[in-house]
This record gives structure tokens, C-alpha cells and sequence, in this order.
């Protein structure tokens, strides 16, 4: 396979979970403003920083309420991690690569971002925004699916699901990092019944709430949720699972020596115990995991995208 | 009002399905009843139908504009009424392609090698030396076969009379190809029920002789050679073609950055494996731009020391670089003759009545009679560096007389042709248009000619510029065995 079309399906790959995760983030955000006390201060802020563009949004909007900071994961084109920058970054990618992915595949694609562009602004209303995102989604889960069902197995595929895992490993740890820091902020005791709301909602933007039930049989529990985002082996957003879907893939490509190697150290997080870390040891763990997905990024690119 | 042919008005052209006002075709009848049968909203659901397969299939060209910021991506604009042939009639122009097709191989051949048309008086020598596409690299070079143009797109159009003619050929890169085959599926989608009725013949086959015609060209044998599509990348105007091309032929599709050629003077591809030997370039990039070390030194586009590859036969690129020496609209002219001269045989389809402005006396005919000639740029394509006199305002002629004189060798001039019309849904009725026709020709160990070809229309009333990029749009083009249905 061409080093540049590997490079593009991993990137398309990374933009289409990029951009369901944003709506996933979005849509469970509002429902679980709608539970909260007016009085804590979660608000909608703490997305622009999930997405690391807190600074972006600041110089553009004068303030982080609701209908600026939705247009501004969703709509706002000067923001690159957009929903529809992203949608039209993996159209991009796909568009130089339609020989490789199926048809259907870049059909869909296609469709996903003409009919986002369509439905903005409009569909960024409080009414109908549920279904829009719901849709959004909809599409880049059948996209998945096309992609699991009728592309070849091969070199290209393991581009497409080590993007897409890589993807999800960084917002999970993304995620996890911003709302504890947020739910460590000590509330007054007639606040903690709604500790284990956030943290419900939390486990929803990853749709790992079911999971997690299933799973750790008890009720929600920061602790527990910690674990289970992080090191749980089987659920696919996991940090854990996500990166030993990465070295499986990794198997499967030649001269993998170093990024494999690499990868074991990631998946090391499986002994660590992050849920007994206070919130700055927390932070400082998370940060480091960053750092090292951002290593195995350009290891991966090293070893096989260069065109040398 | 749905299509009522009665109100369908023949005058002064050929008509593709209608004879006259109310009188169709006889292979055209069952399709235009089929059509006058359908209803307003039938007729308005079934366009809307195609343009949603179109708009979801992803079919495309890019136009550049300005306003728009830089390149866009216009979804093909496509008519939903067929253009029909009839066998019999397309049996006679497929032969007529392959004789011209094998005349214009020699006839490159011998300009890069003894240049006998030109020693035997027929060409004048300084057509060869002045042309722009005449390629000094090439001279002595033999590609496998002596092909050059391996695949050819050549333009057809037929007068009021019924008589049809080649009005250019291309020769360098000629795209369109998979629209035809676009134009097809969707058709197929929208219409099951006509396919079922009607004895059309398939076009799909097309990627799979390219493919065969490709591989036929590998400098190694052996049984899977290594066909790649080279493109200049996502904002050329045919990007769409060549990465439906490549799909369709499981070849890779690479940009010039994705090839290298080694000190053994092989073409390889940069691979998650390596590098990889390539043994045949479908090449969609001009020569120009091919090789920065042979030709412009400053091109991206391009493979340096790819030409050494090509000339060394360790690589083969189709088409042959320096195969548009022969599509220059002024070598055009000498077409018929080189049939003569190289096949001994009269053309079975003729040239378009061509003044070339580099002679005198043509010249002044030329501009004395601006305001009944077309005239047009010996390079140009696309539309562009085109005078349709009698439409031009005096402006426009005025211009157009200081070119020629300017610079004769670059300008020829034909009579305008009152192109054939077809008809074309208009709202919910159908109005005549005018349309082209270009067949694709593969030249490899054996020919091949589409089905039928690409047919392009102008779809604005009353104009005969048939190109996507100024208003033109496309249609399906049936070949219709009468004797089997």
C-alpha cells in the first residue's frame, strides 16, 4: 500500500471519531445541564477545554454559554477541531483515497458533510439539535460498520482502525482529565447526589454507561468510572482496550519493531492505579498518557507514512 | 404539461430521435413513448432521483473560480433522456475510429523516427518543427508495439445533412471516460424498466479492456504487472476519473510523489512496505509537467527521471509522451492524408472542412469570413481560445483577426456546423438541444472502442459549446440493436 494513502485512511479514520465524539460530547452535555442545580458551576466551558481549544474560543466569544460554545464545537469553522471541520477534513482525506474504501463507504461520506453544512445553522437549535447530532452520529457508527464489512482486511484496514483507536484513546483520556478535574472541585455537602449524576454522564459521552452497569455491577462511582474508562480490556473506548487494538493492528505491519515496543509501554497503564490518584497526580498521569499518544503518532507516521 | 412530442419542433437540424415535428425514429419510438407516457410529477420525481444518485454517487468535476476561493466541486450535470444510436450506424463509426486511431500511431511513429510523410511532401516540414507538441526527447524512441496514442477520445458531430465528422482527436490525456460509465449506472437506477424492454448494448466493460490494454504494455513480463494511475492530485478538473479509474482496475493511484526513479533507472512507488517496482504509468498529467529534470524544471507534479525510465523501456507511460504532435488542430487537417498515406484506404469518417491560417490564401478566406467561421486556438482545449464568428460580437472578431495575424500557425478555421439536437427535459418538457459524441479508442496488443462514448450537451438554449466547464452537461448514450429486440 502507497505510504500516502495509508497516511490518508488513518487520518480520515481519526477525523470521523473526532467528529462523533463531539456530537456524542455535546448531546450528553446539555442533557446533563438539564439534571444539574443551577447553582454549580460546571456550565458548558469545561468542552472547550476537552477539546483543548480553550484559548481559540475565548479570543472569538466573549462568553462560554451554551449557544456560543454548541456553534463553536459544531458549526464554527475557525475552530479546526469543529464537527464539521472535522466531517469536511475526513471527506477531504477520503476524496484522495476513494480508490481504496468501498463505494458506499465515501457515499456516505460524502453525504454526511453536505447534509451537516445543510442543516446549519438551523439544526444547532435547542429542539432539534438532539436529533441532528443523533443522526451525525448515526451515520459515522454505519460508516464503521461499512468499513468492517466490506473493505478488504488488510495494510488499509489496520490504518483505518489504528486511527480511530488512537482517536478515541485521546478523547477518553481527554475526557476522563477534564471532568474529574471539574468533580474534584469540592461542592457543598448538599451537592455530592449530583457527583454521581456527572459521573453517569461522563460514562454517557463515551457511551460507556451501559458497559459499565453491565460490568462493575454497582452503582456509579468516580473510582470505579476512572477504572473502567481507563483500564478496562474489553470496552471499546478504553483507554487500555483502545491501545491494544493499536498494537494488534501494529502486528500486522511490517518493520514494527519500534512502534510495538512503543505501544507495550502504553498499555503498562493496565498496573497503574489512577483511581486512587488525587486530582493534580491525576491530571499530571493523564497529560503524560497524552504525550505519549502523541509519540506513538508520529512514530507511527515515521515508520510509515515518510516518504523517503 | 408532460412531453408531448407534437410540440417538439424540428427545423434546420438533425435531430438524434425525432425525424420531424411528431415523427420519431423508428429505434427511438419505444423510448419516446416510454416518455410521453410519464407524467409531470413522474418525470419531475425521476430527475430529482438522478440528481440525488448523482449528488450521492460523489460524481464530480472541479471548476476553478475566483469568487468561490479557488477549486470547487460541481456535482455532473445530467439529462435524463437518452441518446440513442443505431447499431447498424455505430458499427460503420467504429470502424472508421480504428482506422483513424491506427493511422495517427503510424503517423506519430514516423514523425519521431524517418519523418517519410514529411520527406514524401505530403506534411509540410515547418508544421512539425514550429508545433508546440512536438517533443525533441522523443525523437528515435520506440515504445512497446510503436504505440503512442493508446487511448484516444475523439470527438464527433454530426451536420444538418446526417453526415458525421471528426471534429478533433485527443491524444494526450482525453478524459470523460468515466462519466459515460456514471452516466450508466445511474441511468440504470432510475430507469430499470427501460433496460428491460430495450436491447442496449453494456458499456461496463470499458476499465477491464483498459486494464487488459495496460498490462499489455508492461516492459516485464509477467503475469500481475504493476499499473499505477498517475494524477496531479485532487484539485485537477478530472480527479474524479482518475480515481474512479483506478478503483475500477485495482491499480494504485499515485501522485508524483509517490514515485521515484533509482539509480538502476527503474520507476518505483513508496509503500508501508518499501519501495515497489512499476512496470506501466496511466499517466493524467501532461507532458510538461511529467519529468522536471526532462521537461519544466519547476514542475510538482511530476517523477524526475522518469523519461530516462521511459526511454531506457523499463517503464511504460500511456500515453506515450509526445503523442499530442498529432492532436494539434492544425495537424488535424492532414489527418485524411495519412490515413491515405499510411494505410492506403479512404478515411471512412471525414475531417471537418479545416483553413489552416498558416497558408495565405486560406488565411485571408479565414479573414474575410470571420462572421461565418469558428475559429480556434491549434492548442486550446476545453472550450477555450475559441471564436464561434457567427455569435461573436465585432469586438470579439476584431481580436480574434489580430491573433491570426499575430501568430497564423496557431489558428485554424471551420465552418460552423449546425450540430445535430437531441431532445432534453426542459422543466417537465423536452426541447432540443445540441450535442457532441466522444468515443474512447485503446490501442494496446488489440483495439477497442466504447460503446457508443461520452455524449455531451449544450444545455443552454440554442449553444453549441458542449463543455462541462462552460454550461454543458451530459447524457447516457444508448447503442440499439434493432435486429434483436
Amino acid at each position: 500500500m502507497l505510504s500516502r494513502v495509508a497516511q490518508r485512511i488513518y487520518w480520515m479514520a481519526r477525523y470521523l471519531e473526532r467528529a462523533e465524539n463531539t456530537a456524542r460530547m455535546v448531546n450528553v452535555n446539555a442533557h446533563l445541564l438539564l439534571d444539574l442545580p443551577k447553582k454549580l458551576p460546571l456550565g458548558w466551558a469545561p468542552l472547550t477545554e476537552i477539546i483543548g481549544n480553550t484559548e481559540l474560543f475565548a479570543e472569538i466569544y466573549p462568553e462560554a454559554n451554551e449557544r456560543n460554545v454548541v456553534r463553536f464545537l459544531i458549526a464554527d469553522t475557525r475552530n479546526p477541531g469543529s464537527l464539521l471541520n472535522s466531517l469536511a477534513s475526513a471527506r477531504e482525506n477520503a476524496r484522495t483515497i476513494r480508490d481504496i474504501i468501498p463505494r458506499e463507504g465515501w457515499e456516505v461520506i460524502n453525504a454526511v458533510y453536505l447534509d451537516t453544512g445543510a442543516a446549519l445553522p438551523a439544526g444547532l437549535a435547542q429542539k432539534r439539535r438532539f436529533g441532528f447530532l443523533s443522526s451525525v452520529m448515526g451515520d459515522i457508527e454505519q460508516l464503521n460498520g461499512l468499513f468492517a464489512s466490506t473493505m478488504l482486511h488488510d495494510v488499509g484496514y489496520s490504518f483505518l482502525r489504528m486511527g480511530c483507536n488512537l482517536e478515541r484513546a485521546d478523547m477518553t483520556s481527554r475526557i476522563v482529565d477534564v471532568r474529574s478535574e471539574s468533580l474534584f472541585l469540592e461542592g457543598s455537602e448538599d451537592l455530592i447526589p449530583f457527583e454521581h449524576i456527572q459521573w453517569m454522564s461522563v460514562l454517557q459521552s463515551l457511551s460507556a454507561y451501559q458497559s459499565y452497569v453491565q460490568k462493575v455491577q454497582g452503582p456509579v462511582r468516580r473510582r470505579a468510572a476512572v477504572r473502567f474508562l481507563l483500564q478496562d480490556p474489553d470496552f471499546p473506548r478504553a483507554f487500555l482496550h483502545c491501545s491494544e487494538q493499536v498494537k494488534s493492528c501494529l502486528q500486522s505491519l511490517p518493520n514494527n519493531e519500534g512502534p510495538v515496543r512503543f505501544v507495550n509501554r502504553i498499555s503498562r497503564i493496565r498496573r497503574a492505579r489512577p483511581d486512587e490518584m488525587e486530582a493534580k497526580q491525576l491530571h499530571d498521569y493523564i497529560d503524560r498518557l497524552q504525550l505519549n499518544l502523541a509519540r506513538l503518532d508520529s512514530l507511527i507516521a515515521k515508520t510509515y507514512f515518510a516518504y523517503q | 404539461m408532460p412531453i408531448r412530442w407534437t410540440n417538439y419542433k424540428v427545423s434546420g437540424f438533425y435531430d438524434e430521435l425525432i425525424r420531424s415535428t411528431s415523427r420519431t425514429r423508428d429505434w427511438a419510438r419505444p423510448l419516446c413513448r416510454f416518455f410521453s407516457s410519464l407524467k409531470d410529477q413522474e418525470l419531475i420525481d425521476r430527475k430529482t432521483a438522478a440528481e440525488l444518485a448523482i449528488r450521492s454517487m460523489g460524481i464530480t468535476f472541479t471548476v476553478y473560480s475566483e469568487e468561490e476561493g479557488g477549486s470547487i466541486d460541481r456535482t455532473w450535470p445530467f439529462d435524463i433522456i437518452p441518446r440513442v444510436i443505431k447499431k447498424t450506424e455505430w458499427d460503420r463509426i467504429e470502424r472508421g475510429l480504428k482506422q483513424r486511431v491506427q493511422a495517427l500511431n503510424l503517423f506519430i511513429d514516423d514523425l519521431y523516427h524517418n519523418q517519410e510523410i514529411i520527406k514524401e511532401g505530403i506534411l509540410p516540414a515547418e508544421l512539425i518543427s514550429d508545433s508546440e507538441n512536438f517533443r525533441e526527447q522523443c525523437v528515435g524512441v520506440t515504445p512497446p508495439g510503436g504505440i503512442w496514442a493508446h487511448i484516444c477520445g475523439s470527438d464527433l458531430v454530426r451536420d444538418k445533412d446526417g453526415t458525421v465528422y471528426v471534429l478533433e482527436d485527443n491524444l494526450r490525456v482525453p478524459s470523460g471516460v468515466s462519466y459515460m460509465l456514471e452516466n450508466r449506472a445511474v441511468m440504470k437506477r432510475i430507469f430499470p424498466e427501460l433496460f428491460e424492454h430495450y436491447s442496449i448494448e453494456p458499456v461496463d466493460d470499458y476499465p477491464t479492456q483498459l486494464h487488459e490494454c495496460l498490462a499489455s504494455m508492461s516492459p516485464r513480463k509477467q503475469p500481475f504487472p504493476e499499473i499505477v494511475v498517475l494524477t496531479p492530485g485532487i484539485y485537477n478538473s478530472a480527479y474524479f476519473e482518475h480515481s474512479y479509474l483506478a478503483q475500477q482496475m485495482g491499480a494504485e493511484l499515485v501522485e508524483g510523489t509517490d514515485l521515484l526513479v533509482d539509480d538502476d533507472d527503474c520507476v518505483y512507488m513508496r509503500t508501508v512496505q518499501g519501495l515497489a517496482r512499476v512496470d506501466v504509468i496511466y499517466r493524467r498529467i501532461d507532458d510538461l509537467f511529467l519529468d522536471p529534470e526532462a521537461f519544466q524544471s519547476d514542475s510538482m507534479l511530476g517523477v524526475p527521471g522518469l523519461m530516462r525510465a521511459w526511454t531506457k523501456g523499463n517503464v511504460a507511460l500511456v500515453n506515450a509522451p509526445g503523442a499530442g504532435v498529432a492532436d494539434d488542430k492544425v495537424i488535424y487537417a492532414f489527418v485524411p492524408k495519412a490515413i491515405k498515406y499510411y494505410l492506403n484506404e479512404e478515411p471512412l469518417i471525414p475531417n471537418v472542412p479545416t483553413y489552416l491560417c498558416v497558408d495565405k490564401k486560406q488565411r485571408d478566406y479565414v479573414l474575410a469570413n470571420l462572421d461565418k467561421l469558428v475559429v480556434k486556438a491549434a492548442n486550446e482545449s476545453g472550450g477555450y481560445g475559441m471564436l464561434v464568428g457567427p455569435q461573436a460580437s465585432q469586438a470579439e472578431r476584431r481580436r480574434f483577426a489580430r491573433l491570426i495575424r499575430k501568430n497564423p500557425r496557431n489558428y485554424i478555421a471551420q465552418p460552423l456546423l449546425t450540430l445535430s439536437t437531441t431532445p432534453t427535459l426542459v422543466d417537465s418538457h423536452a426541447e432540443p438541444r445540441h450535442l457532441d459524441l466522444r468515443p474512447f479508442i485503446l490501442s494496446g496488443k488489440k483495439t477497442y472502442v466504447t460503446t457508443g462514448g461520452l455524449t455531451r450537451v449544450a444545455l443552454k438554449k440554442g449553444s453549441t459549446v458542449v463543455n462541462s466547464s462552460q454550461g454543458g452537461g451530459s447524457k447516457d448514450t444508448w447503442i440499439i440493436d434493432t435486429e434483436a429486440s
